[in-house]
């Protein structure tokens, strides 16, 4: 049984990226390099307004004042941030009106990630804003939303459409000051998706948006909005995946998310950038702020994500618990595998009365991969009556990687209650030996402990991704999921 | 100390601005300006390490509020006095009868005391007890048995990156040396009091060393406490060494006045085999910061380290515990309770490190807090970090208040409101108190926590455990009047 579960472990550790091949579509790049002409160039390829142009030249000379934060439990070469294209577009020909004036090769590699835009458009609704290389390439189901008043676009197009809008919340969340990749993205980004829903809509379909680097030596730096106007709801879902190359890219995003009174939004992420091969060479360093602010009262916003890819992920996707009565959540399973670093978790910070947060977060640790929980939950003095709820759980696979649990609380309310809890362990021999004992195989027991294990999040996705994010399960521990 | 900052000279040409100084300046200076060795000496070993640890201070620096580790404890306060660095040994003469009595009942230990820092003794620096027993002066024991001192001093140390620590090892005059031989059992409890007696402002750099040989046991109790107090800044390290299946039972009890600041670091090494129990009871003080860094390096050793911290005023707590699991089959229990009051603030730092051969490792840690009022604080961060599979670790940390249903039912039954709430608050503190394995020890401990939650207690005037309250046993009374 010992050599059998060493195969199941080398299986698990030789998975390969199925997303890794590139498509050849004609881009038009920005020379190499950061530097003030560069953001003018961005800004004025995307004939961007003026105030824009100051955020990101504010963004832009604040960032040059910080330096690259150190304090993650991860380990990389310096980042030459000079080494790096900045906008990468695939050349536009004309404005595409529908998906047949969209060019073949993208149609094609989006079949290939199983993501065809097609297909989805008619059989499960799903609304999809398709960001290539930082700029957004198609938005589906416009036209549909458009009638209930929701506008889901491009960023770009949201700066020229609604202005007023766009520069109301741009940067409410995360502000250009709020950290160095922030400030780098809020100089830089190049388009993403913009999302609101007015007043007391339901928004009927899921909205999504994929992400793709698909050009070498560029970074992504996109950034999404999304604003829920007072009793709106939505569901938002987001997918990235990235070609296979030896070199290292950088994806520096934002997400800012506004719920305001009675709002409610649902953030899922399948992350699946490409994590580097088996020695460690190559994939995304994923450095991401993520924040979303429930403004108003009742308002509630949840975040689920299933992180397996990319060689480096640095995220903490936060709530700021502004509104009495509000709500914040954090699902979270995340798959580090071979070489790749993880540094993940999440921020609940209680500001209101009565506000509530629950974090439950599932690391999976295998190869030769460092897997961390960094988390920080805060009450300040007026926030009467709060709860939180945080599990953090580690299953190691195999004795050369690592889990970690890096919980930060602190409170200073009397009447509030946090709870803390997290285990780490492997796969216990009782409950395999369990299994087995009733004729269930190694691997399949494994499969079972493994989605038992991640279900508890899982069962957080909407269907269409819990569908996904359990095939991606599968091709990040391969052999060992069922 | 001021203006022996400036040589004679250039005193006319400073004469204009008054210049302040910070205190890494004004230690610079001092270590300038002072040989430091221990009496006799240093061996050259030690003085290796001195030479060392000054240039890791000066790399290090003071710890500040941005530092990783000091999260949450601002000590910029504490450094802003004018402390007076104390170079001349106080000890010798000392009748430390006159100033100091332990007043636990029935309580019959060794009594080993430091004043200012320095050993206290009358005849000799040094004692060998009939069981082969060393007890004495870190100082004098380095010229007598530096082959011995040798294996150990600054071994466990000299790996920590912590300025604080290396500004000790740079420093350190004199402390207290335990060691126990091979097979010896110490039936008498060990006393260490640490002594503060000058009406000045006094910085110290107390430096022991306890060295546990193989199958040998002792219990070690150590107590800090201010006679005459000016503002106080210890800065003290003990290393402990556990040889193997060695055991030591080991209390930290901190009942200090309100304006000093105590930093206490212990590492613990410990060999096969060996056990380790560790507690630190703080009721009372300015700023306490305990480091224990526990370092399982033998297989199938054992470190069970809890901690209790009653806080209020404007008291800041910050415990700090660091368990380095190197060897496979070693078990960790950490739990730490505190109860904060008005202003006080409270910081957790639990750490567990796994590596990756410490397969088969168990290692727990709990930290549970209640917040009294809306202006106390309580930081708690309690890590895990993990190489090897084959392990089992969970961390559990809380923070909330006294149960209100709890509350209820015990006023329901004819218990005011106020009795009622010390009594949750003594059941959720007796979980650590039961954990002290000296009978007497314990009842003292349980009384003053007791006298403390009442709020009778604050530092008392001379030992940690001398109160005034002498044999009386502390019940809890019921207040007629609210029923």
């Amino acid at each position: 049984m010992e050599k059998e579960s060493n195969n199941i472990l080398d299986e698990v550790t030789k998975g390969e990226y199925k997303y890794g091949f590139y498509t050849d579509i004609e881009m038009e790049t920005a020379p190499k390099g950061l530097n003030e002409d560069i953001i003018r160039y961005i800004s004025a390829r995307k004939n961007e307004p003026e105030w824009l142009l100051e955020f990101r030249l504010k963004s832009y000379r604040h960032w040059l004042t910080m330096k690259e934060p150190k304090w993650a439990h991860i380990n990389y070469p310096a980042i030459d941030f000079q080494d790096i294209i900045y906008y990468a577009a695939p050349k536009p020909k004309k404005e595409l009106k529908s998906l047949d004036e969209v060019d073949p090769e993208l149609i094609n590699t989006f079949n290939k990630l199983g993501i065809s835009l097609e297909e989805q458009k008619r059989l499960s609704g799903v609304a999809v804003d398709a960001v290539i290389d930082s700029v957004s390439v198609k938005t589906t189901f416009s036209d549909t939303l458009a009638k209930l008043g929701i506008i889901f676009c491009s960023f770009s197009e949201a700066v020229q459409k609604h202005p007023d809008l766009v520069k109301q919340y741009l940067g409410s969340v995360v502000p250009h000051t709020d950290n160095f990749f922030a400030s780098l993205n809020s100089a830089v980004f190049s388009d993403g998706s913009f999302c609101y829903i007015p007043k007391g809509v339901r928004c009927p379909i899921e909205l999504s948006t994929y992400f793709r680097i698909n050009a070498a030596n560029t970074g992504q730096f996109e950034r999404t909005l999304i604003v829920a106007d007072e009793g709106a709801y939505v569901s938002y879902m987001e997918g990235c995946t990235a070609p296979q190359r030896d070199e290292n890219q950088l994806h520096a995003a934002i997400v800012e998310i506004v719920a305001l009174k009675d709002a409610e939004v649902k953030y899922s992420t399948v992350q699946n950038w490409y994590p580097g091969d088996k020695d460690g060479k190559g994939g995304i360093y994923n450095f991401v702020t993520k924040r979303g602010i429930c403004k108003g009262s009742h308002s509630k916003i949840s975040w689920t994500q299933v992180e397996t890819g990319s060689a480096i992920t640095w995220k903490y996707p936060s709530v700021i618990l502004m509104g009495d009565y509000s709500i914040g959540e954090f699902y979270s399973v995340a798959v580090t595998n071979h070489h790749q670093q993880a540094d993940t978790g999440t921020k609940m910070v209680h500001l209101g009365r009565n506000t509530k947060s629950t974090i439950i977060s599932k690391g999976i640790s295998a190869g030769q991969s460092n897997n961390s929980y960094r988390g920080l939950v805060r009450v300040i003095k007026r926030a009467e009556n709060c709860r939180n709820f945080s599990q953090c759980d580690s299953l190691l696979l195999g004795d050369k990687c690592g889990a970690h649990t890096f919980p930060y609380i602190r409170t200073e309310n009397p009447t509030s209650i946090v709870e803390h809890e997290a285990t780490t362990s492997k796969i216990s021999d009782d409950q395999l030996f369990y299994c087995q004992q009733r004729g269930i195989s190694t691997e399949s027991a494994i499969g079972l402990i493994v989605n038992g294990y991640a279900k508890e999040v899982l069962q957080h996705l909407p269907m269409e991704f819990a569908v996904e994010a359990q095939k991606l399960l599968s091709v990040s521990l391969e052999g060992s999921v069922g | 100390m001021k203006q022996s900052l400036v040589p004679d000279g250039e005193k006319e040409t400073m004469s204009t601005s008054i210049q302040t100084y910070s205190l890494t300046e004004k230690l610079t200076f001092h270590h300038g300006q002072h040989k430091h060795a221990f009496a006799g000496g240093d061996p050259v070993f030690a003085a290796e390490q001195r030479t060392n640890a000054w240039e890791q201070f000066t790399k290090a620096g003071l710890p500040h509020a941005g530092l990783e580790q000091w999260r949450g404890t601002n000590l910029d306060k504490s450094f802003e006095t004018e402390y007076v660095f104390s170079t001349v040994p106080a000890g010798q003469g000392v009748d430390i009868e006159s100033i100091f009595k332990c007043a636990i009942p029935h309580f019959e230990t060794y009594l080993v005391t430091q004043l200012n820092g320095w050993y206290v003794y009358n005849d000799s620096p040094l004692h060998t007890l009939p069981n082969g027993m060393i007890v004495g002066s870190l100082a004098s024991a380095m010229s007598r048995f530096p082959e011995l001192i040798q294996n150990y001093y600054g071994k466990l140390s000299s790996e920590s990156i912590e300025g604080l620590t290396a500004l000790n090892t740079a420093l350190a005059l004199d402390g207290i040396f335990v060691y126990v031989p091979d097979n010896v059992t110490v039936d008498e409890t060990l006393q260490m009091v640490n002594l503060l007696d000058s009406p000045e402002n006094l910085m110290l750099h107390p430096r022991n060393l306890v060295i546990l040989g193989r199958n040998a046991h002792l219990r070690l109790v150590q107590c800090d406490d201010s006679i005459n107090h000016g503002i106080t800044f210890i800065n003290s390290v003990t290393e402990v060494f556990l040889g193997k299946d060695s055991s030591l039972d080991h209390y930290k009890l901190q009942n200090k006045d309100s304006h000093s600041t105590l930093i206490n670091t212990i590492y613990f090494s410990q060999a096969e085999g060996s056990r380790l129990s560790s507690n630190a009871i703080s009721l009372n003080g300015g700023i306490i910061r305990n480091n224990s860094l526990v370092k399982l390096e033998g297989e199938n050793a054992s470190a069970e380290i809890s901690g209790l911290y009653l806080m209020d005023k404007n008291q800041h707590i910050d415990n700090r515990v660091f368990v380095d699991h190197s060897a496979p089959h070693c078990q960790s229990n950490e739990m730490f309770k505190g109860v904060l009051d008005d202003h006080a603030t409270g910081v957790f730092n639990g750490h567990v490190l796994v590596r990756r051969d410490a397969q088969q490792t168990v290692a727990y840690q709990k930290n549970n807090n209640i917040l009294l009022t809306d202006k106390a604080t309580i930081d708690t961060r309690p890590f895990l970090e993990i190489y090897a599979d084959d392990v089992k670790c969970s961390h559990g940390a809380t923070v909330g208040q006294l149960d209100a249903n709890a509350l209820f039912y015990i006023r329901s039954r004819g218990i005011s409101e106020a009795s009622a709430r010390i009594l949750l608050m003594y059941a959720f503190a007796a979980e650590i108190i039961n954990k002290i394995s000296i009978p007497e020890l314990r009842q003292r401990i349980d009384d003053m926590v007791k006298k403390r939650l009442r709020g009778e207690l604050s530092y008392c005037d001379q030992c940690v455990l001398h109160c005034s309250a002498q044999e009386n046993k502390v019940n809890f009374e019921i207040d007629m009047s609210k029923i």
